[in-house]
């Protein structure tokens, strides 16, 4: 493909607010996540919580959209100028030439679980302030940002798990490239709720700790919340020092919740965003895992990676930062890797003490400062989803 | 303007079950009989995936089996992209009922089949295909965007691409506040080149500001935002040459010209 070039880019997760203050914790090895204690903290976990979102609502014109899912949303539109670079590109493209495509699991379920605890007596009814679109339906999140940044787009919401809004950039390119917009903003916002708590609870896949990828005692996830956002522009049209060289997408065709064990749909996602890049492994210079800390997807990953990368690449999960913030996982980590371009930089792998020897690919666990031009990240979800970006400096 | 060829189709409503014996009804030739949505049991299913799955998993399914049999492709061979506004709302019903409760017990399997992408997981492990899939929505024009998404993937990765739309109403108490008021589910095996089995051509557009669709009869299916589909499996009933408009988002319109 073409490079696509991503102009600007903003967000909000764990570690704080804009990119600054994320790559500042990345380099001192700082971890956003804490002991839980969202809602009534009934699970023995630890969690990515982002603050503030309790006393920042939606207001407004837009008050019916008001969900923690959408505040948070509404904080990440908020960094790192993203806002203005928007408007700008409004000016240029027309409000109806720019799409808008976003990631996300869960979207504003908190809001319907929280009404299912009010429900009224006798008939059971929902509290009648519920408002089901513009909170719980997973168009809610792209509707939102679409009014909030007053884009008038083709626009829609991608929920394909884990890899959501990984597979808004490959979405987002095909839309530009058929014609059905002239750039996009795409993005990715999951935020906490007791359906992904309890949920992986229930599958024995949250860890009582800080995850610990890559780890020989490594034993489940950490979930988080973020938003994230990037503008999206052909490179005749705008300038950029990074772009979106490649993705690949694929499935495991193995099992809803547990990943194919020697990694075969990973592995295909990653030679397609290669093949799609018209690069080889070796240009490759690192590659930001999706590496939940789970015992099966890290090895299967590992496996797939040592099988097209050999042990050349260093590769390392920010999961131990961030948490796994699910269907914000994409873009939060397209957003790390961006920093990473930016600042010749590259993430350790943040609680990994003792690394499992079974692993054979190059897993670094300290940062490390070296130039870097071209990197890969992952993104795989239940149901087997999987999608990889390439992302690079721009020529 | 982007051309697409569809290959295979497959419907699933009250009253439309399944394509051959719905075409008189969908062309107005025969009166439409007001009978339920009949238990769904695809056959492609391994029998321990059949119990795991839930019932909107299966309604997608069955009309994603229907539209590949009539296209004569080998399963394994098309991306996929499954639109749908409401996903699984009986597991989700489920799940907010349990977490509601003082246990908050969620039941794992409840849980992998909450994700949106379950019809895509389900119809993936049952196929065998590892080839590309997507889960979206768009609310009430879930299936126009579906339709958007199929059609780039279709024009600029050379795939052929089976898209899927589907709904089912909510149990209440969801149902007071998102009124589904019947299954509908449409399924479209769209290949970028004509062949000896092509049924139609589409020729998509993405207009601003076009005259305003013709919506489905007043009817139950016009509450599903699934059937959003029917002028184009009218259409393709009456064997007819025309143009259909999708109402989309902020007056866009998805306009398909047909020629059979």
């Amino acid at each position: 493909m073409q490079p696509l070039l991503i102009t600007h880019f903003a967000t909000a997760n764990p570690l704080g607010l804009g990119a600054a203050a994320t790559f500042e914790a990345l380099a001192e090895a700082r971890s956003g996540l804490r002991l839980n204690d969202f809602e009534r903290a009934e699970i023995n976990t630890w969690i990515g919580r982002v603050e503030g979102l309790e006393n920042q609502p939606v207001i407004g014109e837009l008050a019916r959209y008001d969900c923690r899912n959408n505040r948070l949303a509404q904080l990440g539109l908020r960094q790192d100028g993203f806002e203005e670079a928007v408007r700008r590109a409004r000016k240029k493209y027309g409000a109806a030439r720019i799409a808008v495509l976003i990631g996300t699991s869960t979207s504003g379920i908190l809001e319907t679980e929280l009404a299912y605890q009010r429900r009224q007596a006798g008939d059971g009814a929902l509290p009648e302030n519920f408002n089901y679109a513009c909170t719980h339906n997973l168009f809610s999140v792209a509707d939102f940002v679409a009014r909030y940044l007053e884009l008038e787009g083709a626009s829609l919401t991608i929920s394909t798990a884990c890899s959501s809004s990984a597979k808004a950039f490959a979405s987002a390119h095909r839309f530009i490239e058929a014609g059905w917009c002239d750039a996009a903003v795409v993005g990715g916002v999951d935020s906490l709720c007791l359906t992904t708590l309890h949920g992986f609870a229930a599958l024995e896949l949250l860890s009582e700790r800080p995850c610990k990828p890559c780890d020989a005692a490594r034993d489940g996830i950490s979930i988080g919340e973020a938003a994230g956002f990037a503008l999206l522009e052909k490179p005749d049209r705008a300038k950029s020092d990074c772009a979106l060289l490649g993705y690949g997408e694929s499935n495991d065709a193995y099992h809803m919740s547990s990943p194919h064990p020697q990694g075969e749909g990973a592995w295909l996602s990653m030679s397609k965003a290669l093949a799609c890049a018209g690069l080889k492994p070796s240009d490759i210079d690192y590659i930001n895992l999706h590496g939940t800390a789970t015992p099966a997807n890290d090895s299967m990953e590992d496996r797939a990676v040592y099988r097209l990368f050999g042990a050349e690449a260093p590769c390392s999960s920010t999961k131990g930062w961030t948490g796994h913030s699910l269907g914000a996982a994409g873009i939060t980590e397209t957003i790390i890797c961006l920093l990473c371009l930016k600042h010749d930089f590259i993430p350790g792998t943040l609680n990994l003490e003792t690394p499992d020897a079974q692993l054979q690919s190059h897993i670094i666990s300290a940062n490390q400062e070296r130039p870097i031009e071209r990197v890969l990240t992952n993104s795989f979800g239940f149901g087997g989803n999987n999608c990889s970006l390439v992302l690079g400096l721009a020529e | 303007m982007k051309s697409v060829y569809l290959q295979g189709v497959g419907v699933m409503a009250p009253g439309l079950c399944g394509w051959e014996s719905s075409r008189a009804v969908l062309a107005g030739e025969a009166p439409c009989l007001n009978e339920p949505l009949p238990r769904l049991a695809p056959d492609l299913l391994p029998a321990t995936e059949r119990r795991r799955s839930s019932e909107t998993v299966r309604l997608a399914l069955t009309v994603a089996q229907e539209a590949m049999r009539q296209s004569r492709l080998p399963l394994d061979k098309v991306a996929t992209v499954f639109a749908s506004s409401d996903g699984d709302g009986q597991t989700l019903h489920h799940i907010c009922e349990a977490l509601a409760s003082p246990e908050r017990d969620v039941s794992p399997t409840r849980f992998h089949n909450s994700v949106h992408n379950a019809a895509a997981g389900y119809w993936s492990i049952a196929t065998g295909s590892r080839l590309p899939s997507n889960s979206l929505c768009a609310y009430d024009v879930s299936f126009a965007a579906g339709l958007l998404d199929a059609v780039s993937q279709i024009v600029v990765e050379d795939e052929t691409v089976l898209l899927v739309a589907f709904d089912l109403p909510f149990p209440e108490p969801l149902h007071a506040v998102r009124k589904v008021e019947c299954g509908f589910a449409a399924a479209f095996v769209l290949a970028p080149r004509r062949d000896a089995h092509t049924l139609a051509e589409w020729e998509i557009a993405l207009q601003k500001d076009g005259p305003p669709p013709i919506l489905p009869d007043a009817n139950a299916w016009a509450s599903n935002p699934a059937a959003r589909a029917l002028p184009l499996l009218a259409m393709l009933a009456q064997k007819r040459s025309g143009t259909v408009r999708l109402d989309y988002l902020h007056d866009m319109r998805v306009v398909v010209k047909c020629s059979t």
